[in-house]
C-alpha cells in the first residue's frame, strides 16, 4: 500500500482558520483526553475547532470484516457531518487511512467523496505539513519510543510526521525499537478471529518496546495502543503508550510556550 | 479421482484444520526461530540489492505496467505462446484442473516408457501433487532441487515457495540426512551437508528417463521458457533426460523477450536479494540435429486450475500479475510467526491467501483472507506492486456475500457468512450510521461501565480488558461548550 502513502504527493493547504475534529470511536468510548487533548493543542495554533456531535465511526471496522454495504452506510453518514470545506482532522491513521483513500473505493469516485477525501488529514500530518509546528519543548528530558501503526505508515505516513514532530523536542531522545515498522497484532477483529497469532505478535511488538527501556511510547493510533497497553498492564509491565496528541501538548504546555512560527 | 480429492483435502485449509495447525505451530519454539532468523535474513538481503528507493520504485512501476499488459492480453498471447513454442519443436498441452494436468503428464512419461523423474523446483507441480501421482504409477519422482529434495526425504512439503526447506535449520537437515543417506558423514556445516546431498542427486540425473521443471516466464514472441534457479539442478532436468516436461500457470506467459530483463532482475533481487541467479535458463526447443545434448521432446503443460477465474474479475485479475518471489512472505508478520505449513496450502503467505481461495474455492480456505492485520507490509515490498491487502478485503467481502447474491464471482462465495455476525454488523451500522442511536449507545456504554465484562474471549488470553471512559469525548465537548456559552451570557 506504499502508493497510498500520498505524504509527497498531495498539495497541502495554507494555515486554516478553522478545522473540523474526527474523534473517532475508539477515542470517543474509550480515551476522551487524546480528543480534548489534541483540540486544545490545536486552539493553541489559533485554529477554532469544530467537533460536529453527529459523528460516530469511519466504518472501518465492518469494512475490514468485508461487510462492505454496512461499511458504506456509516461511511455516508460521517461525510454528511463534514460539509464545510475546512480540513478534517483525524486523530487516529488508520481511520484516516480509512477515510482519505477507502472512501473512494467505497463511496464511489464522486465529486462530493473525493472533495472530502482531499480534506481528510491525519493528525500529525497536518501539525507537520499544515501548520508546520515547531513544538517548543518544556519538559525534562526523556527517552521515548515511537509505534506507528500499519494504516498509519503506510496509507498516511505517520512515521515520517510523528518522527519529525518527536525529533524536535529538544529534550527528547527517540528511542527506535526492533522491528519498529513491525504491526502490533492487532487488526480489529483478527485479534479476536485470530487470537493466538495476534497474542504471538502482541508479545514481540511489547518485547521489543520493554528492550527499550524507556518509561513510555508514544503513538498517533489507540487501535494499536489499547492492544499493546493491554498486554503490557496483563504482563504487569509499567511501560505504557500515550497517544500523540497528548504527549507533545504536556511538552509544550508551559505559561510562556507558544509553539509556532 | 477419489485420490485427487484425498489430496486436495491434504491441503485444504478449513477453519477447524487451520486452527490447529496455527496452535501446533506457533508453540514449536525451534520453528519459530527458525523462521524469525530466515525471513530476517531475507528482508535484509532484498534492502540490499537496491541501490536506493527510487531506483526500486521505478522498476517496481515498471514491472507492474509490464504484467499488466500482459494479462490485458492474456488469451490472445497465451495462443501467440502456443503457436511459436509449436514452431520451435516443443508440445502444448493446456489443462484446465490439476487433474487434467497430471493425466496429460503421466501420459506423456508412459508413452516414453518412463520410469524415472527428477525434478526441478516447480509449485505447479506441488499444486498438481504430481510427485503422489507419479509414484500411485510407479514412477519415481525424485526432487533435484536441495530445498525441495530435504522436504521430500522428510516427507513433508515446502514451506516457502522460493526456499522450500526454510522450516528446517541445519541441524534438522543433518540428523535427516543422516537417517537417509547410505555413507552420510555427519556435519552441521552447511556447505558440507549440501555437497552430501548433491552427491546423491548426481547420479540421479544420468538414470533418469524424464525431466520436470517449472517456468519464470513463457515468452511469446519467441516461443521461449525460462527457468530461474541457483544449483544447476533446472539445467540438469532440462538438458540430461530424453524427456522434458515444463509445466506452468497460465499467468507466466509475457508478451516480450524484452520484458525479462527487468522482470528477471526485480524477482531475484526480491526473492533472494540476488543481483541474478546463479543459472538462468531460456530453453527454446528440443535438441537439434547434430547438437550434443538436450532432451529429444520438450512439452510445457499450462494450467488454468482457477486462474481464470481470477482473471474474469478486474480487481481479482492483479493476483495474476504475481512472478512468485516469496518476498510478501518474507515480510508477513503473520507467516513469519505460524510458518509456511500451517496455511495448509501449496502456496502460504500473503500470495497463498490470494490464490488459494480461487484454487480449492472459498469454503476450504475461509480463515485463509481473514488471517492478516491488513498491515500492508506485503504490498509495500511486491514487486509488480498487487495491493494484496484489497485483495484480501476483497475476498472476505466474497465470503460474507450472501450465497444467493447475484452476480457470483467465486466458487465458494458466502462460504465465510454466519447469520449472528452478519445481523451484528447490520445492526451496528444503524447504529453508527444515525447520530441520535449512536449517542444513546454511548450514553448506555458510559453509564453502565462497570457491567464490562472482564473477559472477552480470546482478547484477555493475554490483554486485560479496555475500559470505557465514564464520559465520551462528545459529552465533554458538549459540557465545555455550554460551560463556554454560560460564561459568555454571563459576561454579556
Amino acid at each position: 500500500m506504499q502508493q497510498l502513502n500520498t505524504q509527497h504527493l498531495r498539495d497541502y493547504p495554507k494555515k486554516p482558520k478553522q478545522v473540523y475534529l474526527f474523534g473517532t470511536c475508539i477515542v470517543d468510548s474509550f480515551f476522551p483526553d487524546t480528543g480534548m487533548d489534541a483540540i486544545e493543542l490545536l486552539e493553541r495554533e489559533g485554529i477554532e475547532v469544530i467537533y460536529p456531535q453527529g459523528q460516530s465511526c469511519c466504518g472501518q471496522p465492518a469494512y475490514n470484516s468485508g461487510y462492505k454495504d454496512e461499511a458504506k452506510a456509516v461511511a455516508m453518514a460521517q461525510v454528511k457531518q463534514f460539509p464545510l470545506d475546512i480540513p478534517v482532522v483525524v486523530v487516529s491513521g488508520s481511520c484516516g487511512g480509512m477515510m482519505r483513500h477507502h472512501y473512494l473505493d467505497l463511496l464511489g469516485d464522486d465529486p462530493e467523496i473525493n472533495n472530502f477525501c482531499q480534506r481528510v488529514f491525519e493528525f500529525t500530518e497536518f501539525l507537520v505539513h499544515v501548520l508546520r509546528l515547531k513544538p517548543i519543548d518544556q519538559g525534562p528530558k526523556e527517552r521515548v519510543a515511537l509505534h506507528t501503526s500499519c494504516a498509519a505508515r503506510r496509507e498516511m505516513g505517520v512515521h515520517i510526521t510523528g518522527n519529525k514532530l518527536i525529533s524536535q523536542l529538544a529534550n527528547v531522545e527517540l528511542v527506535i525499537h526492533d522491528y519498529e515498522s513491525e504491526c502490533c497484532g492487532f487488526g480489529g477483529t483478527f485479534a479476536v478471529k485470530h487470537a493466538d497469532i495476534s497474542a504471538a505478535m502482541v508479545a514481540d511488538k511489547s518485547k521489543n518496546l520493554l528492550a527499550t527501556d524507556v518509561v513510555r511510547y508514544v503513538s498517533a493510533d489507540h487501535g494499536c495502543m489499547m492492544n499493546i497497553n493491554g498486554a503490557l498492564d496483563y504482563q504487569k509491565q509499567s511501560l505504557r503508550g500515550e497517544h500523540i496528541a497528548s504527549y507533545l501538548l504536556n511538552r509544550i504546555k508551559s505559561n510562556s510556550s507558544k509553539g509556532s512560527l | 479421482m477419489k485420490h485427487i480429492i484425498e489430496e486436495e483435502s491434504k491441503y485444504v485449509a478449513s477453519a477447524k484444520a487451520f486452527r490447529a495447525n496455527v496452535t501446533r505451530d506457533l508453540g514449536n519454539e525451534e520453528l519459530r526461530s527458525n523462521f524469525r532468523g530466515a525471513m530476517d535474513y531475507l528482508m535484509d538481503k532484498r534492502k540490499g540489492a537496491f541501490s536506493s528507493e527510487d531506483e526500486l520504485e521505478v522498476l517496481r512501476e515498471q514491472c507492474k505496467l509490464i504484467k499488466q499488459r500482459c494479462l490485458a492480453k492474456l488469451p490472445h498471447l497465451l495462443e501467440q505462446l502456443e503457436g511459436n513454442l509449436e514452431k520451435n519443436g516443443i508440445k502444448v498441452h493446456w489443462a484446465e484442473t490439476i487433474t487434467e494436468a497430471n493425466e496429460i503428464i503421466a501420459q506423456l512419461i508412459a508413452q516414453k516408457k518412463g520410469k524415472s523423474v527428477v525434478k526441478g523446483k516447480s509449485m505447479v507441480s506441488e499444486e498438481t501433487a504430481l510427485n503422489d501421482y507419479l509414484e500411485e504409477r510407479n514412477v519415481e519422482c525424485l526432487e533435484s532441487d536441495m530445498g525441495e529434495y530435504i522436504v521430500q526425504l522428510a516427507k513433508e512439503h515446502p514451506s516457502h515457495i522460493i526456499m522450500p526447506a526454510i522450516h528446517q535449520n541445519k541441524k534438522q537437515v543433518a540428523k535427516l540426512f543422516a537417517d537417509n543417506i547410505d555413507g552420510f558423514e555427519y556435519s552441521t556445516d552447511v556447505d558440507t551437508l549440501i555437497q552430501q546431498g548433491r552427491e546423491v542427486l548426481r547420479n540421479k540425473f544420468c538414470q533418469a528417463d524424464v525431466g520436470i521443471s517449472g517456468v519464470n516466464f513463457a515468452v511469446a514472441e519467441t516461443g521461449t521458457l525460462c527457468l530461474v534457479e541457483n544449483e544447476g539442478n533446472g539445467r540438469m532436468c532440462t538438458t540430461i533426460p530424453d524427456l522434458h516436461i515444463a509445466i506452468t500457470g497460465i499467468e507466466k506467459v509475457i508478451e516480450h523477450l524484452a520484458d525479462v530483463p527487468p522482470l528477471l532482475s526485480l524477482l531475484t533481487r526480491s526473492a533472494t536479494g540476488q543481483a541474478i541467479s546463479t543459472y538462468f535458463n531460456m530453453i527454446s526447443s528440443p535438441r537439434k540435429l547434430g547438437e550434443k545434448d538436450g532432451p529429444e521432446e520438450v512439452h510445457l503443460v499450462l494450467l488454468d486450475n482457477g486462474r481464470s477465474q481470477a482473471f474474469a474479475d478486474e480487481e481479482l485479475k492483479q493476483t495474476l500479475q504475481c512472478i512468485r518471489c516469496g518476498a510478501c512472505m518474507n515480510h508477513c508478520p503473520v507467516y513469519t510467526r505460524i510458518g509456511g505449513h500451517a496455511y495448509g496450502t501449496v502456496y502460504p503467505g500473503p500470495i497463498g491467501k490470494m490464490i488459494s481461495p480461487h484454487m480449492l474455492g472459498l469454503e476450504a480456505t475461509t480463515n485463509l483472507p481473514t488471517a492478516s492485520t491488513l498491515c500492508g507490509a506485503c504490498g509495500e515490498v511486491c514487486p509488480v506492486k498487487i495491493p494484496i491487502p484489497k485483495i484480501l478485503l476483497r475476498l472476505r467481502q466474497e465470503s460474507v456475500k450472501p450465497k444467493s447474491q447475484q452476480p457470483q464471482v467465486m466458487k465458494g462465495q458466502g462460504a465465510g457468512r454466519n447469520n449472528v455476525e452478519a445481523l451484528i454488523w447490520k445492526v451496528w451500522a444503524q447504529v453508527h450510521k444515525s447520530p441520535t442511536m449512536y449517542a444513546l449507545s454511548m450514553w448506555g456504554l458510559t453509564r453502565f461501565r462497570f457491567l464490562m465484562p472482564k473477559k472477552l474471549g480470546g482478547w484477555t488470553s493475554v490483554r486485560t480488558a479496555p475500559k470505557p471512559a465514564a464520559t465520551t469525548l462528545h459529552q465533554r465537548i458538549n459540557a465545555k461548550q455550554k460551560k463556554t456559552q454560560q460564561s459568555q451570557q454571563e459576561r454579556g
